[in-house]
């Protein structure tokens, strides 16, 4: 007997199933058991995602001090709000981010959207340059943050000595790091540094992703490479440079750690950025309430600007 | 198989008792109790695990430690300490966090165990007992036995200030000889004489003194010029009162000197500079005086390279008046911990006078005063005498439950005004003043 008659025969003994048999396993309806398979995951977000957004939504209208857990809570209403939304310092700190994430996103963006092109030519060693371009977002920026210490230190850092080489001036005649003026982008530099393979490889995926045909047809147009480029490669690539651009935009209005190990917001409150305000408010000043109320102005701002920005991501890519 | 089998046992004898296991058994762990102390990661605290062998040896309760740099030592420790954290059994904490933990119920509180032991604060240092022991201070309310003395002080290149050439150099610039700076102007000025100077072919700097920004550096540093131009947290009569005394004519001038002493003789990139920074240039030959705390002098004088005759030391020079920063801390008994007798024996054995009396032979700072009125003090390190002198002028910080706020507002305004050029230094003080009053204010201060 071949394969395929005793398939055949089994096929035809099998007792057919009667309905509602296939909606019970050992007694559980498809829906219970639907609920049964997301039942874990939607603790598990309601607990780690839902429960912490709504209890810090509630602390922020309260007097609450981690510090002080035993002392009574009392109800101050927008309080924080208005403190915080009529405090210079928190608009000092917020146009320190801005100044931060508006330079570095464009910097990024825009030498991480060349390399991506100069990759995509596919030229000899065009792989070994690829991997030596993506090692920097490879590191920790608590590596990145302390190694580029040592690179702006005026006295034996590298950084210094070449532009000293460059420009004539004393290595040991500017601080980077200590300087009103130098620091804010001395820290714009590091993140350009790190973050501009990221926006490359982005980039590439969306370079990539051009049928050739389109070019082809182009040629067959006599059309330019200029006009190739503005025409087809551009507008077809744009999506994917804007995702770019949120997801190093969301990451850098939330920057803490590079910035914290390079000046820890000095000197002065120069660089001081916005979650540099938030954690000192949070963990060392213990103003669990303010931090809160902070923190969730700083969610429904990057919510908000998240949110204007995908609908404009869409209307692109529907076009 | 028989032989085998032996000879790996015998192996394994051979390796434990190597590792000193079943044979080498301490007392404390045939008990079986252990008790960890938690510290910052510095040269007293290495002092500290050898005189702690001790402990072990006559009471058999092991000593397990916790080091934390001092960079992250207030917040891995306010932390624990905040999120009701077992895990450090004994705490030596810095004094300003006093008042805070033994509101919030942190620290236990010591006085019935004093009396009942016999520990009286008398035989400590007043000083002392005031900043690391007393909240509310000046009350006879006792948080932590004062376990390890210091305060901010200066050390100086001797070798240096010797030479003929630089002697010479300096007497013709400004009239007099070169010798320990007696006043601030005075340490100005040698600072300048020495800032750019070439000394044995390297470039060589004035100063090195605290303007770190993220924790308490530049305001450890800055209080020992304002206090020496007057400045004082509050009122006298009128507790919290600070208007014309955080900002008052002298505290100002004292900015504006420590601001000029930055910005004239400091080695480049020194705009974030704490303890370590400090030792780094002072080690380095690249600063001729170096302000620090006394807890690193004995590792100082024992540095192969500008230690023993190379190094000397002096207090904070005087301006209108002389003063210095407290530093140093109080050893506690945490509340969270579930060892606590035994925390509170290991109390008990440090108070001893023979321990105190080796607790500074091995570098640590004793604040007993059987060691420091001990006549021969003075003279048992090169700077014992600095030390005691400046245990004598000490002022320490607000050591309110929100000190860390108070202390925030402080770098916050200093290190604007000082390093990042931001307004005038009375715009600075005024600030702080504000800041101060509106922290009192939330914490339901009258004044």
């Amino acid at each position: 007997m071949n394969d395929l008659s005793a398939l055949s025969r089994i096929m035809s003994e099998a007792v057919p199933i009667q309905p509602g048999v296939t909606r019970r396993i050992r007694g559980l309806s498809d829906k219970a058991l639907a609920w049964l398979f997301i039942t874990p995951t939607i603790v598990l977000l309601l607990a780690i995602n839902i429960f912490p957004l709504v209890w810090t939504i509630y602390l922020s209208f309260t007097n609450y001090r981690a510090n002080r857990a035993n002392a009574p809570t009392i109800w101050l209403g927008t309080d924080w709000y208005q403190s915080i939304l009529t405090n210079p310092d928190i608009w000092a700190a917020m146009q320190v981010t801005a100044h931060f994430v508006i330079w570095t996103v464009l910097i990024e963006t825009v030498l991480g959207f060349c390399l991506a092109f100069l990759i995509d030519k596919k030229f000899r060693g065009h792989g070994m340059w690829t991997t030596i371009i993506l090692l920097p977002m490879m590191l920790s920026p608590a590596v990145v943050g302390n190694f580029w210490t040592f690179l702006y230190q005026p006295q034996i850092g590298l950084f210094n000595y070449v532009v000293a080489f460059f420009t004539g001036r004393s290595a040991s005649s500017f601080q980077m790091l200590g300087d009103v003026t130098l620091s804010p982008w001395a820290i714009v530099i590091v993140d350009a540094w790190m973050w501009t393979p990221y926006v490359m490889l982005i980039c590439l995926a969306g370079l990539r992703s051009i049928p050739d045909y389109i070019y082809e047809a182009a040629e067959v147009d006599r059309a330019s490479k200029w006009r190739q480029f503005w025409s087809i490669t551009l507008p077809m690539a744009l999506p994917f440079i804007m995702l770019a651009v949120l997801f190093r935009g969301i990451e850098n209005f939330k920057m803490f750690d590079m910035v914290n190990l390079l000046t820890g917001g000095g000197p002065g409150s120069t660089t001081e950025v916005a979650s540099i305000t938030l954690k000192r408010a949070a963990f060392e000043s213990w103003r669990t309430g303010y931090s809160s109320a902070f923190a969730v102005i700083l969610f429904v701002t990057v919510f908000g600007l998240a949110n204007i920005y995908v609908k404009a991501l869409n209307r692109v890519k529907s076009r | 198989m028989k032989q085998t089998m032996k000879a790996l046992l015998v192996a394994c004898g051979a390796l434990a008792s190597a590792l000193g296991v079943g044979a080498g058994t301490t007392p404390a762990q045939a008990q079986g109790k252990t008790i960890t102390l938690c510290w910052a990661a510095w040269d007293p605290a290495n002092a500290l695990v050898e005189l702690s062998k001790d402990f072990t040896a006559k009471t058999g309760i092991g000593m397990k430690f916790e080091f934390v740099p001092w960079t992250n030592y207030a917040d891995r420790f306010l932390n624990e300490l905040n999120s009701h954290g077992s895990l450090c059994d004994l705490i030596i904490g810095d004094s300003q966090w006093i008042g805070g933990a033994a509101e919030n119920g942190q620290y236990v509180k010591l006085n019935d165990f004093f009396k009942k032991e016999g520990i009286s604060m008398d035989d400590y240092m007043p000083a002392t007992v005031v900043g690391y022991s007393e909240w509310p201070k000046n009350s006879p309310n006792y948080w932590a036995l004062p376990a390890m003395g210091d305060a901010v002080g200066w050390t100086y290149r001797k070798d240096w200030f010797a030479r003929p050439d630089v002697q010479k150099d300096f007497k013709a610039k400004y009239g007099r000889d070169l010798a320990v700076p007696k006043t601030l102007d005075e340490l100005r000025d040698i600072a300048k004489f020495f800032q750019g100077r070439e000394i044995d072919g390297k470039k060589v700097y004035g100063a090195s003194i605290y303007t770190e920004r993220g924790s308490e550096g530049i305001t450890m540093g800055v209080s020992n010029y304002l206090y020496d131009y007057g400045f004082k947290y509050q009122d006298p009569n009128k507790p919290y009162a600070m208007d014309g005394f955080v900002n008052s004519p002298g505290a100002v001038k004292g900015l504006e000197a420590y601001k000029e002493l930055y910005k004239c003789c400091t080695p480049p990139g020194a705009s974030n500079s704490y303890m370590s920074e400090g030792l780094d240039a002072f080690k380095s030959g690249q600063v001729a005086l170096q302000m620090n705390f006394f807890a690193f002098f004995p590792g100082l004088y024992k540095d192969p390279n500008v230690g023993g005759d190379k190094i000397g030391f002096f207090v904070n020079p005087a301006a209108t008046t002389q003063a210095t920063q407290l530093g140093g801390q109080g050893i506690s008994v945490v509340s969270y911990s579930k060892n606590q007798g035994e925390a509170l024996q290991y109390i008990k054995w440090f108070s001893g006078g023979d321990v105190q009396k080796k607790w500074w032979a091995l570098g640590g700072y004793s604040c007993a005063k059987s060691v420091l009125n001990d006549p021969s003090f003075p003279n048992s390190a090169p700077f014992a005498k600095e030390f005691l002198q400046s245990m004598g002028m000490v002022v320490d910080f607000w050591a309110e439950p929100s000190y860390a706020q108070l202390l925030q507002a402080e770098q916050n305004r200093v290190h604007d005004y000082v390093v990042a050029d931001k307004g005038t230094a009375q715009e600075a003080l005024d600030g702080l003043v504000k800041d101060w009053k509106a922290i009192f204010k939330e914490e339901g201060k009258k004044f």
